[in-house]
C-alpha cells in the first residue's frame, strides 16, 4: 500500500486503495532510492543494491555471469560488494568512483587512503577520479562500461552504486519546503506543525553547527524517531544525537562516530600491530568531531561518548597508544 | 538476537542488524547456560565495554549468539536499557 498524497488542509493522506486516513500527526519516514543513472541503457546484468531483493537478485548474477564486474560508485555501499565479490566469488573487480577518492563524502582521506590501499591489496582495480558515460552490451547483456576518456572496460555483471535521492515527492506535492530533502527544525518538524519527516528523507539543523544536513544511516533514521516520539508524548527534545556508522569489508570493522568534514585536523592512533587504527578528526577550534576507527570497537564507543560530553583528548594523548583515553572520562 | 526482533520482544533494539556494530542487543545469559556458548570474539568484547546498562557476568551481545538445541530452556534477561 502507497501513500498517493497528503491533503494538508483536511489533516489526511490518500492511499493507493483509493482510502483516506486521517491524521492529527504525520510523520513521513519515506526514505531514499538509487539515483538514476545509465536509465537509458536497458540491458541485463546491471543492478543496483536497496532492498533484500536486490541483494537476492545480485546474488543470483554472481554465479550466472562471468568475466569482471565492474561497481560504479566507491561509497560504502559499491566498496562492500566490491570486497564480497573478489573474497567470496574471486571475481575480477573493478570500482570507478567520479571523485578524486573513494568514499569522498563519508570518509576523511586517511581512512579513504586506508581503504582504497586494502581493497588493491585484494586484487581489485580502483579507478578513481573517472566518470563513467554508458555501457556496451552485446545480445542485450552488458559487455562493458565506456568511460569518458572513450576507454571500455569489459564487464560481464555491473552494479551501479552512485548515491541516492530522498523520496520528498509527497512532501513536495503538499507544498512543504524542501531542498534536496524535507527540510525539518531540530524537532523534525516540517513547515507544517503537525507533520514530521525523519531518516534518509529529511534534512536538519545539526546540532553543534547548525548547519543543515541530510544523513544516510540507521542511526539518524532510529534517533530522529525518538525525537518525534518525545514531541508527540509532550516531552519534546530536541534531536542532537552523534551520528555513527558502521562497515564491514574486507575482515575490517570501519566505525565512525561523528561527523568528518573537510578542512579538519586530523590524529592518527597508529595500532597497527594489533591490526587497529584511528583517526581523531578536531575542528578548526580543536572541538573533536569525529573519530573514525579501524577493527577497534571498544573505541569507537568511547569516541560516541567523548563526543557527545564534550571532553576530548589532545593530540598527544591520541597519537600516544600508551596512553589510556578511558581515564579522561572517568 | 533475530528471533527476538521477529518476535517484537521489548528491550532488545538490533540497531545494527546484527553487525556486532551498536551494542543495542545486550541480553543477560542464564548462569547455567552460560558455558555452553562459544565464549565472545574479541569484537564482541570490546563492544560489551559500551552496553548501556550494567554489564554483569552473563553479559552478551544476543545476535552473537547461536541458538542450537543444548541450550533449550535457557532463560534470558533482558536489561533496563539499551542506550
Ligand atoms: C545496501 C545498503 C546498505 C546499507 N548499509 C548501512 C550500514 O551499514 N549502516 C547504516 O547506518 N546505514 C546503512 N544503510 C542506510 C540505511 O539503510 C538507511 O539510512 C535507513 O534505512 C534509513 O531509514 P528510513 O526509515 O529513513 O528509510 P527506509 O529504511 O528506506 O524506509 C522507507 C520506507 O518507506 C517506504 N515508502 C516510501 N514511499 C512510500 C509511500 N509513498 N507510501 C508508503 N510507503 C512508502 C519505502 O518502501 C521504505 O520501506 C544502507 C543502505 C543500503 C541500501
Ligand atoms: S544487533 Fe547490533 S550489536 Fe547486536
Amino acid at each position: 500500500m502507497q501513500v498517493e498524497r497528503i491533503v494538508r488542509d483536511e489533516h489526511k493522506v490518500l492511499l493507493s486503495d483509493g482510502q483516506e486516513l486521517a491524521y492529527e500527526t504525520l510523520v513521513i519516514a519515506t526514505g531514499s532510492r538509487a539515483r538514476p543513472f545509465l536509465e537509458d541503457c536497458a540491458v541485463e546484468n546491471v543492478y543496483t543494491l536497496r532492498t533484500l531483493r536486490d541483494a537476492e537478485a545480485i546474488r543470483a548474477a554472481a554465479e550466472t555471469t562471468e568475466g569482471p564486474v565492474v561497481i560504479v560508485g566507491g561509497g560504502y555501499v559499491g566498496l562492500e560488494l566490491a570486497a564480497t565479490f573478489r573474497t567470496h566469488f574471486q571475481r575480477m573487480v573493478h570500482v570507478v568512483e567520479a571523485a578524486p577518492r573513494l568514499l569522498m563524502r563519508a570518509a576523511s582521506p586517511a581512512l579513504s587512503a586506508l581503504v582504497a590501499a586494502r581493497h588493491q591489496e585484494a586484487g581489485t582495480v580502483v579507478h578513481a577520479g573517472r566518470c563513467v558515460t554508458g555501457l556496451e552490451q552485446v545480445d542485450g547483456a552488458v559487455s562493458g562500461v565506456v568511460m569518458q576518456d572513450g576507454e571500455v572496460l569489459p564487464a560481464g555483471l555491473v552494479i551501479k552504486g552512485v548515491g541516492i535521492l530522498p523520496n520528498q515527492e509527497l512532501a513536495v506535492m503538499a507544498g512543504l519546503d524542501c531542498q534536496d530533502g524535507i527540510l525539518v527544525d531540530q524537532y523534525c518538524r516540517t513547515s507544517d506543525s503537525s507533520i514530521f519527516a525523519i531518516g534518509d528523507c529529511c534534512r536538519f539543523p545539526e546540532a553543534f553547527s547548525g548547519r543543515l544536513v541530510r544523513l544516510e544511516c540507521v542511526q539518524n533514521a532510529h534517533d530522529q524517531a525518538r525525537t518525534v516520539a518525545s514531541v508527540i508524548s509532550g516531552k519534546a527534545q530536541p534531536y542532537t544525537a552523534v551520528p555513527w556508522f558502521w562497515s564491514d569489508q574486507l575482515g575490517m570493522k570501519l566505525q565512525t562516530a561523528g561527523r568528518w568534514e573537510d578542512g579538519m585536523t586530523c590524529a592518527v592512533r597508529d595500532e597497527s600491530e594489533k591490526g587497529k587504527m584511528s583517526f581523531f578528526h578536531f575542528s578548526y577550534s580543536g572541538q573533536l568531531c569525529a573519530v573514525e576507527t579501524v577493527n577497534h570497537p571498544a573505541l569507537h564507543i568511547l569516541s560516541r561518548r567523548m563526543i557527545l560530553s564534550g571532553v576530548f583528548p589532545e593530540i598527544s594523548q591520541v597519537e600516544n597508544v600508551d596512553f589510556d583515553l578511558k581515564r579522561l572520562l572517568a | 538476537m533475530q528471533l527476538a526482533i521477529q518476535e517484537n520482544i521489548r528491550g532488545i533494539e538490533a540497531e545494527c542488524g546484527g553487525a556486532c556494530a551498536c551494542a543495542t542487543c545486550h541480553v543477560y545469559i542464564d548462569d547455567a547456560y552460560l558455558h555452553l556458548l562459544t565464549p565472545p570474539a574479541q569484537d564482541e568484547e570490546e563492544m560489551l565495554e559500551g552496553v548501556a546498562a550494567e554489564r554483569r557476568d552473563g553479559s552478551r551481545l544476543a545476535c552473537q549468539v547461536i541458538v542450537s538445541d543444548a541450550l533449550d530452556g535457557m532463560v534470558v534477561e533482558v536489561p533496563d536499557r539499551q542506550f
